[in-house]
């Protein structure tokens, strides 16, 4: 008896990595990734990628959203009636998403006056809403978790290392969370304390977010023949 | 009986339930966090009021450098008179704690109508004033609320001894285009202000002025591309300043005799 519960787990948990799960977890990271492949959230990303402590924290609260948003809906899709279901997408995300603003709003008072109203708009972000409609109405919950974990995860590697990149070259230092901003060179260094370095205000702007976002879809495509279009 | 999914009661009624459901657990979460989320603003009120007299405070510290700097908590009417005198420890939750009115609630309420310096029915309303002391000078910090292109700008505005004399400012906003009238609460902006004074009789006693314009000891050189917001600060200064000044005159006054 209790031999065949061992063997009945122990296939449950097979199925959980299995080849097609693992695909959830590892194609939006590359193949169909979010912001390089589907070109989705491109708002968000231009626009807190500033510094690395604002992404941490905003993919922190996409990856929240994006899993209970999931595997609410993948929960109620036998229930959803049809003619609402996009309603009732909008209310399940919104709701998230003001819980995560009031949280932070009590825990991080700070990051959330910096992410301002881009954490209300994760309720817009496509991301979401596209993976609620296209895969969490038609799968079970552990599936859909496993793909909101793998989606929410495409989405923050390419912010991280957008912030990196403009935090380095744009402030001349990277801030991690807890630790405040550590600079890289000394502060006499830096013009405004009278030495001779001067930040990289371009890096800082919107449009080098993009840049940098293209450069990583530019490298992406070229080590990855799969996503080389044919003319 | 199989229930029909796409049936207009099944439809209203799962609408219903969800609706009921998520305002619940929404209520639940904003209710539970609120006195995080209180104490959070009433640290930065103290950070903002802080500033204003130039001294420097991070969330952790803001409680007791108030109440090292701060030394009393005024509020007064409309015709400048006295109505409650707080010392000690701030408590959020006591209402007559002038550092608990609520001056943007205020604004929005009693807004003025458009191009008048009054505040409309503002025999009810209390306006709260700091008094504090630092290296052996006396400041009185003046909260302010006004509106700038998109949304509500505010500020601190600190005079000296002598309730004439600028002695710092800040300001900051909600929805300002970053930028341009964003930028008022920048410290270029906000240094111009120091050391000018306010003019003895209104209804201008100070004035933010448009880009270019020859400024002053009453004006101060407004932001190029933020007109509007530059205008906001200019009427909320006036504004307000025409309530405080009758508290200060009735003080002076007070000292002389």
């Amino acid at each position: 008896m209790s031999t065949d519960t061992n063997t009945a787990v122990e296939t449950k948990r097979a199925s959980l990595f299995s080849k097609k799960n693992r695909k959830l977890l590892k194609d939006p990271l590359d193949d169909s990734n979010p912001i390089t492949v589907q070109v989705l959230g491109i708002c968000s990303a231009l626009a807190i990628t500033v510094q690395l402590q604002q992404a941490v924290i905003m993919s922190l609260s996409v990856l929240f959203v994006m899993i209970g948003g999931n595997v609410i809906i993948s929960l109620l899709r036998n229930m959803v009636p049809d003619r609402i279901r996009i309603i009732v997408q909008l209310v399940v995300v919104a709701s998230l998403v003001i819980i995560v603003d009031q949280v932070l709003k009590a825990f991080q008072p700070d990051i959330s006056e910096k992410l301002s109203v881009f954490v209300g708009l994760i309720i817009t972000n496509c991301i979401i809403m596209g993976r609620l409609e296209a895969f969490a109405l038609g799968n079970k919950p552990g599936p859909s978790l496993l793909d909101a974990i793998g989606n929410a995860m495409g989405y923050a590697w390419i912010l991280l290392v957008v912030s990196i990149v403009r935090e380095i070259f744009g402030s001349g230092a990277i801030s991690l969370p807890g630790m405040g901003q550590v600079k890289f060179l000394p502060t006499s260094w830096f013009i405004s304390e009278g030495g001779f370095y001067e930040n990289n205000n371009l890096m800082i702007l919107p449009p080098m977010a993009l840049i940098t976002v293209g450069l990583i879809i530019w490298i992406q495509r070229s080590r990855n023949e799969a996503l080389i279009e044919e003319n | 009986m199989a229930i029909n999914k796409n049936g207009t009661g099944y439809t209203f009624g799962f609408a219903i339930v969800m609706v009921v459901v998520v305002g619940t657990a929404l209520a639940a979460t904003a209710i539970s966090l609120k006195p995080l989320q209180q104490a959070n603003a009433a640290d930065k009120k103290m950070m903002d009021i802080l500033g204003a007299i130039k001294v420097d405070s991070q969330r952790d510290n803001a409680k007791e450098l108030f109440a090292e700097y701060v030394t009393s908590r005024v509020s007064i009417d409309a015709s400048g008179a006295q109505v409650s005198v707080k010392q000690g420890d701030v408590s959020t939750t006591d209402a007559t704690d002038p550092f608990n009115i609520d001056i943007k609630k205020d604004y929005r309420l009693h807004k003025p109508a458009k191009g008048d310096l009054t505040w409309a029915n503002a025999d009810d309303l209390t306006f709260p004033v700091f008094e504090c002391q630092k290296e052996g000078e006396t400041y009185f910090v003046v909260p302010m609320v006004g509106s700038g292109l998109w949304g509500p700008i505010w500020g601190y505005v600190a005079l000296e001894g002598d309730m004439q004399t600028i002695y710092g400012a800040k300001f900051d906003h909600k929805t300002e285009t970053p930028g341009l009238g964003a930028e008022i609460k920048e410290s270029f902006f906000t240094e111009k202000f120091e050391g000018k004074t306010l003019a003895e009789v209104g209804p201008t006693y100070f004035s933010v002025l448009k880009g270019g314009a020859l400024t002053d000891v009453h004006s101060v050189d407004g932001i190029t591309g933020g007109t509007i917001t530059s205008k906001g600060v200019d009427e909320m200064l006036n504004r307000t300043m025409g309530i405080y000044l009758k508290y200060f005159n009735n003080a002076t006054q007070r000292a002389q005799r």
